[in-house]
């Protein structure tokens, strides 16, 4: 996805311009109650001005109380139709893609050329170099490199193969060389593709459990201010009863509707849906997809995070970073028996031992293949590899490298026994958080071949600012505690659980739930697809298998481990632009109160020679009651205008602590919100008495 | 100002505050069962189960707790509404009074029984001394031991993990009558009497006055309904002028240990509630709230009692105020009486000064949350946190919580519901009395004065409170009706969601504490909760207190008074 820098596009404004006017529909509107209501007070008003202009009566703050009344609605739809707007246009760039793709469908030993539009689930497929995958799916036969671009906007081509757990494949993207067989897992409609646009155009969105919460909150306010609105002039009848005015000098009612609208939360009624909606997005723009707003707002919440240490904490793969020779043994010859017993070793552990010998000793390769050997290869059964020499002098020559207890009982099969210094050896390896092989010739213990796991760079700042969100991190391996202490030590986790077989990962979750925390767990592999479904907040990785991806709730194209962190702020800036605009919204009243109610109570109890008592109250000093009321309505279109930047990028979150935040956003939203509008609504006022409008 | 006059009401304040940690850990003792209690009690207690069946180890879930409440609540009010009806065929009524009528009947079951105590009548010329012992004084107990086993429910469902008990409401009750209540009446009680408060069941006495008037003197058993008439908040006098009478306060000390016990149970219910909680910090946080929230009605009201008034060309009005006390403890009582939904007076409220009387009415409308009633004055107080929380919580970045506890859309629902029907019922019932004649016609006053008694009336029967702001004639039909739901508007439209709250978050399991919690034990806390308690609850009376209290208070500086 193209990453845009620009907040609001050309397009995107002038759409939403349009969009705006559409979005005034009542049926759509009904579903935000505060805004709902200022179209129905815009609807009153309009109405009472073109029936005083019939009857003769022109009245220019009636037009003009009605105007702003119908731009605070449009600014409410404008901010929720740019959100849409942005993610539309993100969907329509993946749409392009998704144009007619000609699958090859294998049937028996047949192939046939299908619409990818008629692929079902569980189909078989071939894609070849240059073709376009049809469907989301998993590679059954082969190894290939893709370009996902279409997805991740990441150029570099990735390598996917069968089995294991790089083998999901994602309909849209393209092969680039080599040929593949893929079975089909989704029907049209329902891929990976389908659900992202959806998302992304917010078509299915439902509100989020604390949206649905503060809407409540919002309505519960709206009416508490329709019945103090409403019964306000039953109060003004009794005062002007005593004040001997007559009954035609009450309120009138665009007075009662602009005071209304001005008190009910219309600030964050109208921004509420925008901040929804750009959260989404901002996930999308970190290449994060979210499965639901609901995975958003969880993600702010979590408390404990859970991480494979493969991967995610350190490099994949261990390297060969020492050879230790037992007392009396030379060191070149444990590099020789090193370098042989992984020859036939094929993981990428037994391959950087190969290459640490050929780098820090003269010992060629092509010497030992001119000798007889077998082979025996690693396998998860024996936890050893080796190889078996026949020299011509008779000589057997039996070479393994292993686990410790592996090579135990290697030895003393061969009637020897380990020598206790292996033991130390092996135990101060492991200390260092390193593993330790052990290398034996027949019967006799050669040394150890330290296997250093490299901690990622930066990961311990990475840790250390999830710690200060309040966030703990558990590492999760299958080391021997001693290794896991060293590792966890090193890259500055929280806690970790060692020997943990996959199984592991499940009941570790859900005890860390029982016991209150919400968890996020990212995986990739498919036996993380329950621990990924029972985790508050799932990322599957975008390189992880169909299983994984489809057990998580969030999906992360980069496939970046890290990206966690930029998740829970997105998550928490969602919760926390709601919190502080509702905060300044219902901050904002007290001013609007000391605006308008000396407005309407000028007239009551004026004693002769003096100014109505209650006109004291305008401690603005604004020019005239029309103008008074006007410049509250005005300031209160205007703000949601001026706030719509900060719905759409959030509420700036550091990780500075629950208290030290709520500080910072209490003085500036809540004592700003008291503030403000009395500046604002003064300059306003200013302006409208120079430019004489009422 | 003088110094002597702020040497009392701290010296009262202290007090409370010195005395709340002793009494809050001996009810916390009581409601956890720690406590060890002389044997007559403990078989007073057994007795009172076995006779009425009440197994007390059951425990009840949300919905049978709040039925028991209900229906202990309706029974109570039925039986005084007949003792009232038929008071004239029952003994201990040695004036004879008649039949009450049924309106007036229903507005007094009502008030008892939501701790209200808002008084149509006159006791001294309506009430034998049957209903005034067997009615209205079990129901000053009853009401406020409802109060206390709602809160308990409450703290209960905050604080348990994954529970839908929320304790035995019964035994609730009976403990908070017999080992709070009853014990607290008698202490307090025979200090009155060693005060001068009359305990008796003479006849009325005829005496010659000095002028040579012939003169009746009410008599009764007062000391023990005054004791419980401030211990539970209820404020419903033995005389019609209540504290005011000679009678029910005769000396200044009497006069402070009626404060101290209008505050006393709020006050240590704070403390038990934060050893509840786990954190007596988050009692204190409470505690605080309330304290600043009095301090500166107080500091309000005395101010603008004091000041000079331009109208009278004079300060320190001393119109309708206890003469024997003086100006500070008439406003330091008004104040207390307000905040604390007590509604016992020893001062006529219509005679504050505009502002004063400003105060006590927007102490009302808070909810009766600065202390408040017995019990109602804590869940009160607690409906505000869970707002205060939510829109709080959200601000930091997180679901918000509160020791623990998501709060999430139900919560908010009936927090907005109990926050809402009351202001609703104050709003639309001042409303409508404002422009009917019936409304109207009672007002003694004219002008925004006359505007505020209304309002004040309906306040105060919503929020529980039950003091007059006198001037207003409520003894009507409409009045009686009108004020009576109110009251029942009041006190169950809040125990009713507060009880939904109590059992959905018992369900919920609790968050453990991290760096990204927010914490509702500091001053930041006090300070949003504070500000959301003010402008939530006061903004939406602010237009109606402009038209009464504002406006008159501006006119007396134009020299008008009404």
């Amino acid at each position: 996805m193209k990453k845009k820098n620009k907040l609001i596009s050309r397009e995107i404004f002038l759409k939403a311009v349009t969009d705006s006017f559409v979005k005034l529909n009542p049926s759509a509107l009904v579903k935000n109650p505060v805004m709902f209501i200022v179209e129905v007070c815009a609807v009153i008003t309009t109405v009472i001005f073109f029936g005083g202009m019939f009857g003769g009566k022109y009245s220019g703050f009636v037009l003009q109380i009605s105007l702003w009344l119908w731009f605070t609605v449009l600014f409410a739809n404008f901010a929720e139709a740019v959100a849409e707007g942005r993610g539309k246009a993100q969907a329509d760039s993946l749409r392009k893609n998704k144009k007619q793709i000609i699958a090859k469908k294998v049937m028996g030993i047949a192939m046939f050329e299908i619409n990818a539009d008629d692929l079902r689930k569980g189909d078989v497929v071939i894609c070849e170099a240059g073709d376009t995958i049809p469907a989301d799916g998993e590679i059954i036969k082969g190894i290939a490199s893709v370009d996902e671009s279409a997805i991740t906007g990441e150029s570099a081509p990735v390598i996917r193969e069968s089995g294991g757990d790089r083998s999901a494949v994602t309909g849209g993207t393209k092969v680039l060389s080599d040929s593949i067989k893929i079975r089909i897992v989704s029907d049209p409609g329902f891929t990976f593709m389908d659900k992202i646009i959806s998302l992304i155009e917010g078509a299915k969105r439902q509100k989020t459990p604390n949206e649905i919460a503060l809407t409540i909150l919002l309505a519960g306010l709206t009416v508490i201010f329709l019945l103090a609105v409403a019964t306000l002039p039953f109060y003004y009848d009794y005062g002007m009863v005593s004040s001997g005015l007559n009954a035609s000098q009450n309120i009138t009612i665009p007075v009662l509707v602009a005071l209304l609208v001005c008190l009910i939360p219309t600030t964050i009624g109208g921004l509420l849906s925008a901040i929804g909606i750009s959260g989404m997005d901002r996930m999308i723009k970190r290449n994060v997809i979210a499965m639901s707003g609901r995975a958003i707002e969880a993600a702010g919440d979590l408390d404990v995070l859970l991480l494979d240490k493969t991967g995610t904490i350190t490099l994949g793969n261990r390297m060969a970073s020492g050879l230790i020779p037992l007392n009396g043994v030379d060191a070149a010859v444990l590099a020789n028996a090193a370098l042989l017993s992984s020859l036939s070793d094929d993981t990428p552990e037994g391959r950087s031992i190969i290459k640490y010998v050929k780098d820090n000793f003269s010992i060629k390769t092509k010497d030992i293949h001119s000798e007889n050997a077998t082979y025996v290869k690693f396998s998860a059964e024996t936890r050893m590899s080796g190889i078996n020499l026949y020299s011509d002098t008779g000589k057997h020559r039996n070479i393994r490298k292993g686990s410790l207890d592996a090579i135990e009982r290697f030895v003393e099969s061969a009637g020897g026994s380990v020598p206790e210094e292996t033991y130390d050896k092996v135990k101060q390896v492991a200390s260092e958080g390193c593993t330790p092989l052990v290398v034996a010739e027949n019967s006799k213990v050669l040394g150890v071949i330290r296997l250093k796991d490299i901690v990622k760079g930066g990961i311990r700042d990475r840790f250390a600012h999830l710690r200060k969100m309040g966030i703990k991190t558990i590492m999760i391996t299958g080391d021997n505690p001693v290794t896991a202490a060293a590792i966890a030590a090193e890259a500055g986790v929280d806690d970790f659980i060692s020997e943990a077989k996959p199984e592991d990962k499940l009941v570790c979750i859900r005890s860390e739930q029982s016991k209150g925390h919400l968890v996020g767990m990212i995986g990739d592999g498919t036996n993380d697809a329950p621990a990924l479904a029972q985790a508050d907040v799932g990322i599957a990785m975008n390189t992880g298998t169909q299983a994984a991806r489809e057990a998580g709730n969030m999906v992360d194209l980069d496939s970046n481990p890290t990206k966690l962190i930029e998740v829970v702020e997105v998550g928490k800036q969602l919760l926390m632009t709601r919190g502080a605009l509702t905060t300044f919204s219902i901050a904002n009243d007290v001013a609007k109160y000391f605006a308008i109610l000396p407005a309407m109570f000028f007239a009551l109890y004026v004693l002769p020679g003096h100014k109505g008592p209650l006109e004291s109250l305008n401690i603005m000093n604004l020019g005239s009651p029309e103008s008074a009321i006007l410049s509250a309505v005005i300031f209160n279109a205007l703000i949601i205008v001026m706030l719509v930047p900060l719905a759409l990028k959030g509420v700036k979150y550091n990780p500075i602590g629950a208290s030290a935040i709520l500080k910072k956003n209490l003085l500036i939203y809540g004592f700003g919100g008291i503030i403000a509008p009395f500046i604002g609504i003064k300059l306003i006022d200013l302006l409208i008495n120079f430019l004489k409008l009422v | 100002m003088d110094i002597k006059y702020f040497i009392q009401p701290a010296f009262l304040l202290l007090t409370v505050t010195l005395l709340t940690p002793p009494a809050g850990r001996y009810l916390f003792r009581v409601f956890e069962g720690k406590i060890k209690i002389p044997g007559f009690i403990k078989a007073a207690e057994t007795l009172i189960y076995r006779i009425c069946g009440i197994r007390q180890d059951e425990e009840m879930n949300w919905k049978t707790y709040l039925w028991s409440v209900l229906a202990f609540n309706f029974a109570g009010m039925m039986l005084l509404f007949l003792l009232q009806i038929f008071q004239n065929l029952l003994p201990l009524n040695p004036q004879g009074f008649g039949s009450v009528p049924w309106d007036l009947a229903f507005n007094t079951a009502v008030s008892f029984v939501t701790n209200t105590n808002w008084q149509a009548y006159a006791g001294e010329t309506t009430m034998s001394y049957a209903v005034q012992m067997s009615g209205l004084a079990v129901q000053n107990f009853l009401s406020a031991a409802t109060g206390i086993t709602v809160i308990l429910a409450l703290s209960r469902g905050i604080t348990s993990r994954k529970s839908e008990n929320l304790g035995n409401f019964w035994k609730d009750l009976v403990r908070s009558v017999l080992y709070i209540l009853i014990p607290g009446s008698v202490i307090v009680s025979v200090l009155l009497m060693g005060q001068g408060v009359i305990q008796n069941f003479s006849q009325y006495l005829n005496v010659t006055t000095l002028e040579g008037i012939s003169q009746t003197i009410p008599m009764g058993p007062a000391a023990s309904q005054v004791a419980i008439k401030m211990l539970g908040t209820n404020g419903g006098g033995f005389f019609n002028s209540n504290s005011a009478h000679p009678f029910e306060n005769p000396t200044p000390f009497s006069n402070f240990i009626e404060m101290f016990c209008i505050l006393i149970i709020p006050a240590a219910l704070t403390y038990a509630y934060g050893l509840k909680a786990g954190s007596k910090k988050e009692g204190w946080i409470i505690f605080g709230v309330m304290m600043f929230l009095l301090v500166s009605g107080f500091a309000v009201s005395i101010f603008s009692e004091l000041s000079y008034n331009p109208a009278l060309n004079t300060a320190s009005l001393l119109e309708g105020k206890e003469l024997r006390f003086g100006t500070v403890n008439s406003v330091l009582f008004s104040t207390i009486t307000t905040d604390v939904s007590c509604g016992a007076v020893n001062a006529m409220h219509s005679s504050l000064s505009p502002l004063a009387g400003m105060v006590a009415l927007v102490n009302i409308m808070l909810g009766e949350i600065i202390f408040g009633g017995v019990g109602s004055g804590l869940y009160g107080m607690l409906i505000f946190i869970f707002i205060t929380v939510f829109i709080a919580g959200l601000m930091v970045g997180r679901t918000p919580e509160y020791l623990g506890k998501k709060i999430e859309a139900l919560e908010i629902k009936m927090a907005i519901i109990a926050v809402l029907i009351q202001s609703a019922v104050i709003l639309m019932f001042t409303a409508a009395a404002s422009v009917l004649t019936q409304g109207t016609s009672s007002a003694l006053n004219s002008g925004p004065h006359g505007f505020s008694e209304i309002l004040y009336t309906f306040s105060s029967a919503v929020g529980n409170n039950g003091s007059a702001f006198a001037g207003l004639n409520a003894n009507t039909v409409f009045y009686n009706i009108l004020t009576g739901i109110a009251m029942l508007v009041g006190r169950f439209g809040v125990i009713i969601p507060v009880m939904v709250i109590a059992g959905n978050l018992g369900k919920k399991n609790i968050s453990p504490v991290s760096a990204g919690t927010f914490r509702t034990d500091n001053y930041v806390f006090a300070l949003l909760l504070t500000g959301v308690i003010l402008i939530v609850g006061a903004l939406t009376f602010f237009p109606a207190l402009c038209l009464g209290p504002i406006a008159e208070h501006i006119l007396m500086g134009q020299g008008v008074l009404f």
